[in-house]
């Protein structure tokens, strides 16, 4: 128990000598709040508006949810199929490649005209940032899969679909696992980038404005929250991991102590 | 007794983007059922090919692969197999890494989870069943691994160098199991090893397999009488055969 309270503390301490530094060095180097406010100034907008930026909070963290489970509904899939058929591999898996290059905040003001100023243009924003990773990271987890293991069920007479259930899928478990980590906070920028080339509200809405008219305070709140938003959906999807695949850290472990 | 392996000029060539790479020169092999046989060859002559032809999951180049009489093609349920590293699935735990063919195979649960535990206790892991593997020994993951070979109850188990990877105690101690596991059911072995000891000591017959291309170069019938213990390997009979056995790589070369 002591050592999990310690866990989350580390952190936390951590943040707050930053926050100690930030403060100081304001004071220390006279820096003008018009460049960087201060982190009382912050705080107290944080509580002076919180009924605002939690409302605005809302549509962004449901633009990052939907595009996370859009990316991993679609995401893991394609993997699957990239792994399993070497046509799919040739022709689709370098397009993929190719359309992560692409920059979506570019790319984003097209959505709005096709999709208006509602939801589903920050969806699509955060799905696009969100399912590179899961692809990636499932795609090589599938193929690593060790060759004994694929010969073993065969000799067990497993068909196709017995082996992805019984041996692929849990093989790559951990690395699907650690593709959706990198994916979900991927999909919060995503989100926020959509916000920000139509948008009248959400957390990315809140950014902008208040950089247009110099309320740094207020535009710092949002970045708070912003990250907030971040660290606990990734806490949410580490949470998932232990419970879907214990043995994976278990095992993890007892490699430790036994070296 | 009936056969219960037989291969007749099997060959198999590996094609790759290089050319063709020949791993069996022509084979032919009769196992009798009950029989255990022993197989010793050089690293890449063509041992463990030759055992995925008997399971199916390799399709031979030429000539034919009959298991029980029946031609083999592709994997079958005549064969348990055990490969050099015990590969439990991490996420089960031992009794359901035994099940797991009986899953595959869509058998009646109930009356093979009895087998489970009647295998489980033959070879000494009652109390592990609801262990997971990593918290087993290397020696025990193995013995659950054939446990996993033997559950659906198949005529032939195919060990490929099964004890490899475990050190020189255990391994004398899965020799014995082995031994005591075949009087028991009976089973057709068919061993490929390393260890020209190890063949002496639990086959009927061992087979001698030369370099790649890899055939068949020598027989020798092992006459020590069953059951065995370890003071056999102190017999002179088992020193003469090892030591006839041996002959074959010092004119060949090393085992390795």
């Amino acid at each position: 128990m002591i050592s999990r309270v310690s866990a989350v503390a580390k952190p936390v301490l951590f943040l707050l000598l930053l926050i100690a530094l930030w403060d100081l060095s304001i004071r220390v180097f006279h820096v003008p709040p018009y460049l960087i406010p201060a982190p009382l100034d912050v705080i107290q907008v944080l509580i002076a508006d919180w009924p605002d930026l939690f409302a605005q909070s809302v549509p962004t963290l449901s633009a990052t949810l939907l595009g996370f489970v859009a990316s991993a509904v679609i995401g893991i899939p394609l993997a699957l199929l990239i792994v399993s058929s070497k046509t799919v591999e040739d022709y689709v898996y370098p397009l993929l490649v190719f359309s992560q290059s692409v920059p979506k905040v570019a790319i984003a003001p097209l959505f709005v005209v096709w999709f208006g100023f509602g939801l589903v243009p920050k969806v699509i924003s955060a799905f696009l940032l969100g399912m590179f990773p899961v692809v990636v990271s499932a795609v090589q987890g599938l193929k690593s899969v060790d060759s004994d293991l694929l010969d073993l069920a065969r000799g067990m007479e497993a068909d196709r679909w017995q082996i992805f259930r019984m041996v692929s899928l849990p093989s790559a478990a951990p690395a699907i696992f650690a593709g959706l980590k990198v994916s979900v906070t991927l999909t919060v920028v995503g989100a926020v980038v959509g916000e920000f080339v139509g948008g009248n509200g959400g957390l990315g809405f809140v950014l902008q404005r208040s950089i247009g008219n110099f309320e740094l305070p207020t535009m710092f709140a949002a970045l708070v929250l912003l990250a907030l938003i971040g660290v606990v959906l990734f806490w949410l999807v580490e949470w998932v991991e232990k419970l879907a695949i214990p043995w994976h850290s278990s095992q993890q472990k007892s490699f430790n102590q036994g070296s | 007794m009936t056969t219960a392996i037989e291969l007749a000029g099997v060959t198999k060539t590996y094609r790759t983007k290089q050319g063709d790479v020949p791993s069996l020169r022509p084979v032919d092999l009769a196992i009798k059922r009950g029989e255990v046989v022993a197989i010793v060859g050089p690293s890449g002559c063509g041992k463990s090919t030759l055992l995925k032809l008997v399971a199916g999951l390799l399709p031979a180049s030429g000539g034919a692969v009959q298991v029980n009489g029946a031609a083999v093609t592709k994997p079958h349920r005549d064969v348990g197999i055990v490969f050099q590293q015990a590969l439990l699935l991490p996420w089960r735990s031992v009794l359901r890494n035994v099940m797991m063919p009986v899953e595959v195979k869509r058998l009646p649960e109930a009356e093979y989870l009895q087998r489970a535990h009647a295998l489980l206790k033959m070879t000494g892991l009652s109390g592990f069943a609801d262990k997971s593997p990593w918290q087993l020994s290397g020696g025990m993951q193995q013995r659950v691994a054939i446990c996993r070979a033997l559950v659906h109850d198949p005529e032939i188990l195919l060990m490929d160098e099964p004890f490899g990877a475990l050190d020189a105690l255990t391994r004398e101690t899965m020799n014995l199991d082995l031994l005591r596991i075949q009087a028991e059911t009976g089973k057709t072995i068919l061993l490929i090893t390393h260890s020209i000891p190890e063949a002496v000591f639990v086959a009927d017959r061992v087979l001698v397999m030369s370099e790649r291309p890899g055939a068949i170069v020598a027989s020798y019938e092992v006459d020590l009488p069953r059951p065995r213990n370890l003071d056999m390997m102190g017999d002179p009979r088992f020193a003469e055969l090892a030591r006839q056995v041996r002959t074959h790589f010092h004119t060949q070369g090393h085992l390795d």
